[in-house]
């Protein structure tokens, strides 16, 4: 009975921070699925943009500037990863991992220590562990939480409607039609990058606050948590619906049932430490799902395109 | 139309795999020509095509279309002036996108791609029928994704694609060479009709001898980066295979090594 209750009781602290990853997952979604391309920049920019948030609020800022400053931040993360990967010709990967670590130093000078606090009673934040439960519906961080998630949906979902949209998407497809097509695909992989970023900022904005703390280590292993949660998010619920906006969506949900399950072996008595080895053999399993069943299990092909090789 | 002035491209230079692929070549296309280039393995046929797309620099020389040099421009700017059709069926068009997505990709090229629909209504009541003269069926899937289309259907789908904003030359790179016989000759009707409608400017490499002589108005052979061969008018509609290989040991001193071409000929 204890087990159950104290499940009970953290459930709506876990679905508040599962639809704030899920603002992450969206993001790492426009690079991993729609982009084609592995980027290790979330790592570092999800501090990035708690830092600056906490930072920008603790002295004194508005909610609005530190969420768009944070935003702003992220972009920029985006951007040295695209200018490295695109103008110098770094792999994506590589890139990503450069940028990350010079983050570090980055958001160890915003925030000036290892961890920064911001206290939820002196400041008047707009989610917080707090108010998960018992407090009025508008002051629900759960509701606030999935608000900001639609309404990233729904602009997400008119960006790529548009042909700048389109363009991002056939890049992310096929990089020698786009080209054919006239499409800039630097330019394209930048603006994608960017976008990712900011959105994995503004997740960074509303954890720290959550949590009451920026930590200059707070993103690490984000990327694992983020393909989780779009990897959960697929299987549970793709089979519904391929529309653009419900596969976002899906991202958003697959974090909450990570947070659901973490708070669940957390009360269970598992050890926590072991969640991140966790995790990334879950991720790990489910990247090879598909690689397995085409190696093994799939009937003999014949090859076509390679009989007429030139 | 196209003017090519002494395109020089050498892969892997000072290095023991240097390879010279286009040797100076120079040609002058005009309005309307459509141009079908033959030659043995290595001879610079996509060589060439892909110097005038821009896939990457020629060494020197220049190229020139419709009085515009782009010899230093970038590939995708290029693309305003460029339809093309590649060999592999899957390099023309987006798998994850919907039919009626790609071909808006395609009546967008040259033009700003900014925050307005990436597709209206009018685009596709006018998608659908340019689709419907294809005779393939895919009017009515056109919010299908096209890495469900088969190979020719992807291909003529590519080949609506290259030609619907008419463009100053269209360039066929053995577009139908992965295709099964039946198919690759619908393809190459198909072709025929996108560009004597639109009196396109065409250069269509391929590895059919047969298919170089019947279709179009001019025949170019490459060999080891150069053009050796270049025969146009009634002098071109009377040519035959065995001419063809005759001109060939003549112009090049060697005997024609290519068994695709010749298999795919007799």
């Amino acid at each position: 009975m204890d087990l159950i209750t104290s499940i009970l009781n953290s459930l709506p602290g876990a679905v508040a921070q599962g639809l704030i990853w899920g603002i992450m997952a969206i993001g790492l979604y426009i690079t991993f699925k729609i982009l084609n391309v592995s980027d290790l920049t979330v790592d570092g920019s999800l501090c990035t943009g708690g830092a600056v948030c906490v930072v920008m609020l603790t002295s004194g800022y508005g909610m609005v500037e530190s969420l768009i400053c944070s935003v702003l931040a992220g972009m920029l993360c985006g951007l040295a990863t695209g200018i490295f990967h695109t103008v110098m010709g770094i792999p994506a990967i590589l890139a990503g991992i450069l940028t990350q670590l010079a983050l570090y130093s980055v958001n160890l000078k915003i925030l000036g220590k290892a961890n920064q606090a911001i206290n939820a009673s002196k400041y008047d934040l707009l989610v917080t562990i707090r108010n998960v439960k018992n407090v009025p519906l508008f002051e629900n961080s759960i509701l606030i939480s999935a608000i900001a998630v639609l309404l990233i949906v729904v602009l997400l979902y008119w960006f790529f409607g548009t042909s700048l949209g389109c363009s991002l998407r056939a890049t992310g497809s096929n990089l020698n039609m786009s080209r054919a097509q006239g499409i800039n695909t630097k330019i394209t992989t930048v603006l994608g990058l960017m976008v990712s970023n900011g959105l994995v900022a503004l997740s960074g904005a509303f954890l720290a606050q959550f949590n009451g703390y920026a930590d200059v280590s707070m993103g690490r292993g984000a990327i694992v948590t983020g393909l989780a949660a779009i990897i959960i998010g697929g299987a549970v619920f793709g089979k519904i619906s391929s529309n653009f906006g419900f596969r976002l969506i899906t991202a958003a949900l697959g974090g909450v049932i990570y947070w659901i399950v973490y708070q669940v072996i957390i009360c269970i008595g598992l050890d926590a430490d072991l969640l991140k080895l966790l995790s990334a053999l879950v991720v790990a399993v489910f990247l090879a799902v598909p690689y397995l069943k085409s190696e093994y299990f799939s009937k003999s092909k014949v090859r076509k395109a390679g009989a007429h090789n030139a | 139309m196209l003017e090519l002035k002494g395109i020089y491209k050498a892969f892997n230079p000072g290095t023991v795999n240097e390879k010279v692929a286009l040797n100076e070549v120079s040609l002058k296309l005009n309005e309307g020509d459509f141009v079908t280039i033959i030659g043995g393995n290595g001879a610079g046929k996509s060589t060439m095509l892909n110097a005038i797309a821009g896939a990457w620099k020629v060494d020197f020389g220049s190229i020139i279309i419709d009085g515009v040099d782009v010899t230093k421009m970038p590939e995708h700017k290029r693309a305003k002036y460029l339809g093309r059709v590649f060999q592999d069926p899957m390099m023309g068009t987006a798998p994850e996108m919907e039919i009626q997505e790609n071909m808006a990709l395609a009546i967008r090229r040259g033009k700003p791609r900014g925050l307005g629909w990436g597709i209206t209504k009018k685009e596709k009541e006018f998608f659908k029928k340019e689709l419907t003269k294809l005779d393939l069926g895919l009017e009515s899937r056109m919010t299908s994704k096209v890495g469900l289309l088969s190979g020719g259907q992807r291909q003529a789908l590519t080949l609506l694609m290259a030609s619907m904003q008419k463009p100053k030359v269209l360039l066929l790179d053995e577009h139908t060479a992965a295709l099964d016989p039946k198919t690759a000759a619908k393809v190459l009707e198909l072709s025929d009709q996108i560009i004597s409608e639109n009196n396109l400017t065409a250069m269509m490499v391929t590895h059919n001898m047969n298919d170089a002589i019947k279709h179009g108005n001019r025949l170019i052979m490459m060999h080891e980066g150069k053009i050796i061969f270049d025969v146009s008018g009634e002098e071109k509609k009377n040519l035959t295979i065995d001419e063809l290989l005759q001109k060939f040991t003549q112009s090049s001193g060697e005997e024609f090594a290519n068994d695709r071409a010749l298999l795919a000929s007799r």
